[in-house]
């Protein structure tokens, strides 16, 4: 295994290497994009996707979302629901029990909406790594609408997020204790100088910073006090000086009268934190290793400690870390290409990206997001989603397989639809114009190397061209042998990898 | 133009010597054992299955059959428990529901107990109980109770009181991680999504709403498509054990074995006749045809909504409760004519029961503690525990007397033969739900 994290030679950046990095750090693209990709040459290619912030977007539709569908009571209401409650006043309880449950449907309903504006984006933006790289930070610092059950806070974290995400993990860090949604999810709000409450404290320093055995209980009680009082009001945060505990504190060997600022800069000054943030990206863009530093193999180690040493060098900015990465020997090699499952996000943007798709029934898309593992803004624990192999099981392969052959044909997974009653809504011809020999045979491997990827063994390839050689369309394929080619290729095994 | 990429990937071979498809396999039966390496596991065990005696599968424990099921049935929305087992007996029942208490006569008396009864229409239920094949278990729930639908059903799902919504792994999933043999077909749900309950680290169950959705659809479109997709999918990659293709063609070949499987398990007629117009029937018929066919499944989940009754309770609730125990009657009786009665234990649960007083719209609001119910031939039958106090109420609620963890301690440690505390996190003392087994 090469480990080398050197550049690679600028004349080996050839149409391979521009799908490999366009499929890993966006959300693929169109034949024409992986070409555009590698005309810019590897240095301007990798620019092209990690510094973004060039790049308009002005275009792209915003979600418009209601700060106070879940405001808090006023004085009054809350003084007449507790005289209520108190002499078992049913009317009063009742419309408290309707405003109650009318915010929560409202809130329902908005989120759904947050929750499509973020996917049509991901579709929709020349920007791909910026999506990729807020959902790798949702994932890391994972706060779900489960449990926070307010909109308007996810989105704020959101923004955060995306704002930050190729920019200094400290900004994320510090930022992450000052974020609404994160105080409520890790119940920061009940964290105060008589009864500390050491969630936060804890998943800051086991899965945000440090990872287990890097700290001791002690360091964890200690953190909790110099977190009291931050705290939320309404949609904002507030630090709550006199809930706050102002004295001195030890953490991490360090003394002083620390507040959640200082304990955030304590821990990013720690040896273990470069390499726990390094193990995180690598597992996320390189190799699914799992992204516990110590238990990563040693090989695939030694590529983690030079991408530590490179955030350390770079004092902590993610974007010339990733340049750096992303150009390297290591992230080119055969060992690393085409090696990696796709999140159900890739899956479905990708293929979507892949072949300039319609919009379908996002319902539809959605529940198969669901049924596949991962519904945005709403990761499964605060560890975030597993990734790598646990995405892979006998019931989210069919939910993958028959997701992606909905997108492609617009077959119903559940409906008997006959072929020729299928409305694809695009002309499948128009994936053809970026190849000039039209041939079924040519036109096969064109399809296999843009969607599974140039690396395919002949062998592999075989019963697709038994396929489209069965069908007797002549010198060109139809329309419906070309989407049936289509859903036989992103139905493989291999596409699940990139 | 083949070239686009690389230029060797033109030609176009049949299948590589080393190939072999998923039917040749079933086809030869033990003969599998030589190709261990890529062959998955469930795939080996199914061509045993269909050459040896199927009492030659191993169990997990000495002793104990490893094909003894469990069955959960959630009753989504907060069932009322005080208008399922009914304390008729006291005054104070009356007085807090004018219009919702079931009148005494009316309720059906069960032996054993005294002022305590089933709702009217659980006469399926009564009658299990009289044969020995069904408990209520009273008062069941947690302390702190939470009263959001979504978090006490978290609750129950994760067995973690303290986490509503932070935990990400269910009781049933935690327990099935720690399978030596996982099949890729433990679990299975019906229903739209794989409940929190039997998501474990690596445990995932099948879920489908309908067994035929549980395949590639793409095979709808015509059948040439069919055969190339498993010409791609019953051909082994020889790329390694490690290589993640390896391991998702694998899973691939799990999948469709599971497929057929299931597929084919639905496609028989039941020896019984089902109640129509029942969803839950419709679900536990299902599982029957599936239990029957001998699928290495050990955890079934199925639910039915409606629950939450806030308004206008009396007739959706006894529609609900008709719903429930004629399906469960069914159930037992299809097990019954199937031979395999004694293979499986049901659970029935319900995120809370509901407020003591009824509401201002004849119908009850969000309560706690409320009564479980455990199927089977190896169960205490009767009405168990003790009732909770309908006068010493928390924030006008019942107190409960059972924690469900204990429920599922005994299901897991006594039934299914496993580590209840790995996967409950600690000990609960024993419900008595189960007689020896």
């Amino acid at each position: 295994m090469t480990t080398s994290i050197s550049v690679i030679p600028a004349e080996q950046f050839d149409q391979a290497s521009a799908w490999h990095l366009l499929n890993r750090v966006g959300y693929g693209g169109t034949p024409s994009q992986v070409r555009e990709l590698q005309a810019l040459g590897l240095d301007k290619a990798v620019d092209h996707l990690v510094d973004y912030a060039q790049i308009d977007v002005s275009h792209l539709p915003g979600v418009e979302l209601d700060p106070d569908v879940m405001r808090k009571l006023t004085q009054d209401e809350r003084k007449r629901y507790q005289t209520a409650r108190r002499e078992g006043n049913q009317d009063v309880l009742d419309e408290q029990r309707r405003f109650n449950l009318q915010a929560r449907q409202a809130d329902q309903k908005m989120m759904n909406e947050l929750r499509r504006w973020w996917f049509d984006r991901m579709v929709a933006t020349p920007r791909p790594a910026e999506d990729r790289l807020t959902l790798f930070w949702h994932g890391h610092f994972a706060s779900s609408w489960r449990s926070v059950r307010d909109t308007y806070l996810m989105y704020q974290q959101h923004q955060m997020l995306r704002d930050n995400a190729n920019g200094n993990f400290t900004d994320l860090a510090r930022g992450i204790v000052r974020d609404p949604a994160m105080l409520k999810y890790l119940n920061n709000n009940q964290n105060n100088k008589r009864k500390p409450n050491e969630n936060l404290a804890r998943e800051l320093m086991e899965l945000f910073t440090l990872g287990v055995g890097h700290y001791t209980e002690e360091d964890i009680k200690a953190g909790a006090r110099a977190l009291t009082g931050y705290h939320i009001d309404d949609n904002d945060f507030i630090f709550r000086q006199g809930q706050h505990d102002a004295t001195e504190k030890t953490i991490l060997g360090k003394q002083g009268t620390f507040d959640g600022d200082d304990f955030v800069d304590i821990l990013l000054r720690q040896d273990s934190c470069s390499k726990f943030v390094a193990a995180k990206l690598y597992d996320a863009f390189v190799a699914d290793v799992g992204d516990v530093y110590e238990n990563v193999p040693a090989e695939n180690r030694k590529v983690i400690d030079q991408i530590a040493a490179e955030l350390e060098k770079n004092n902590f900015e993610i974007k010339p870390v990733l340049a750096k990465l992303f150009k390297s020997q290591h992230f080119h090699s055969a060992d690393i290409v085409g090696k990696k499952i796709k999140d159900p996000t890739q899956l479905t943007v990708g293929t979507m990206r892949n072949l300039g798709l319609p919009t379908r029934d996002r319902s539809l898309i959605e529940k198969g997001m669901g049924a596949m593992g991962q519904v945005l803004f709403e990761p499964p624990t605060v560890d975030g989603w597993d990734g790598g192999r646990s995405w892979i099981n006998t019931s989210t392969l069919f939910v993958r397989q028959n997701l992606t052959t909905y997108l492609v044909s617009n077959k119903h997974p559940a409906k008997k639809t006959k072929k020729k009653n299928l409305n694809i809504g695009y002309d499948p011809q128009s994936w053809l114009a970026q190849t000039d020999d039209k041939s079924p045979k040519s036109v096969t491997d064109f399809m296999i190397d843009h969607l599974v990827g140039p690396h395919t063994p002949a062998a592999r390839r075989a019963p697709a061209h038994q396929f489209v050689a069965s069908r007797e369309d002549g010198d060109q394929m139809t329309n419906e042998t070309l989407v049936a080619l289509a859903c036989l290729i992103t139905a493989m095994p291999e596409y699940q990898l990139c | 133009m083949c070239d686009h990429y690389h230029p060797q990937s033109c030609d176009t071979p049949g299948l590589t010597e080393s190939g072999f498809t998923r039917r040749r396999f079933l086809g030869h039966g033990l003969g599998l054992v030589s190709a261990a390496t890529t062959v998955p596991a469930f795939l080996m065990r199914a061509g045993d299955a269909l050459a040896a005696d199927t009492t030659m599968r191993l169990s997990s424990k000495p002793g104990v059959p490893d094909d003894r099921v469990l069955v959960v049935v959630q009753l989504s929305g907060g069932n009322d428990g005080l208008n399922t087992v009914i304390p008729y007996g006291q005054d104070i029942y009356y007085k807090s529901r004018p219009t919702l208490g079931i009148k005494a006569d009316q309720v059906l008396k069960v032996d054993g107990v005294d002022g305590l009864g089933l709702h009217p229409s659980l006469a399926p239920i009564q009658e299990m109980m009289q044969g020995g094949l069904a408990c209520a278990v009273q008062g069941v729930g947690y302390p702190n109770p939470n009263r959001s639908h979504f978090s006490s059903m978290d609750i129950w799902h994760t067995a973690d009181a303290s986490a509503a919504g932070q935990g990400g792994r269910g009781w049933i999933g935690t327990a099935l991680d720690s399978l030596e043999q996982p099949t890729g077909l433990d679990c299975l749900n019906i229903g739209k999504s794989a409940p929190l309950a039997t998501l474990g680290k690596t445990s995932r169950p099948v879920s489908f709403e309908n067994a035929q959705l549980f395949r590639w659809a793409g095979r709808d479109l015509d059948k040439q498509v069919s055969e190339t997709y498993d010409q791609v999918h019953d051909t082994a990659v020889d790329s390694g054990s490690e290589d993640p293709l390896a391991f998702i063609n694998r899973t691939s070949m799990d999948a469709q074995v599971a497929s057929d499987k299931v597929r084919k398990a639905t496609w028989a007629k039941s020896k019984t006749k089902w109640p129509g117009g029942n969803s839950l029937g419709r679900q536990l018929e299902m599982v029957a045809k599936m239990i029957r066919a001998e699928l290495p499944t050990r955890v079934y989940y199925v639910a039915l909504g409606g629950f939450d009754t806030h308004a206008n309770q009396l007739n959706n609730h006894q529609r609900l409760m008709d719903q429930f125990a004629k399906a469960m009657k069914a159930f037992y009786d299809e097990l019954e004519a199937t031979g395999n009665r004694s293979r499986v234990v049901s659970l029935a649960f319900s995120e809370f029961g509901r407020r003591v007083r009824q509401n201002a719209s004849a119908g009850t609001d969000h309560g706690c503690a409320g009564p479980s119910f455990v199927f089977g031939e190896h169960v205490n039958p009767g009405i168990l525990g003790t009732h909770p106090s309908l006068t010493e109420l928390e924030k006008g609620d019942l107190v409960f007397n059972t924690d469900f963890r204990s429920l599922y301690t005994d299901l897991l440690q006594d039934w299914m033969k496993m580590d209840a505390k790995l996967a409950l996190g600690q000990d609960y003392p024993s419900a008595g739900i189960l007689r020896a087994v």
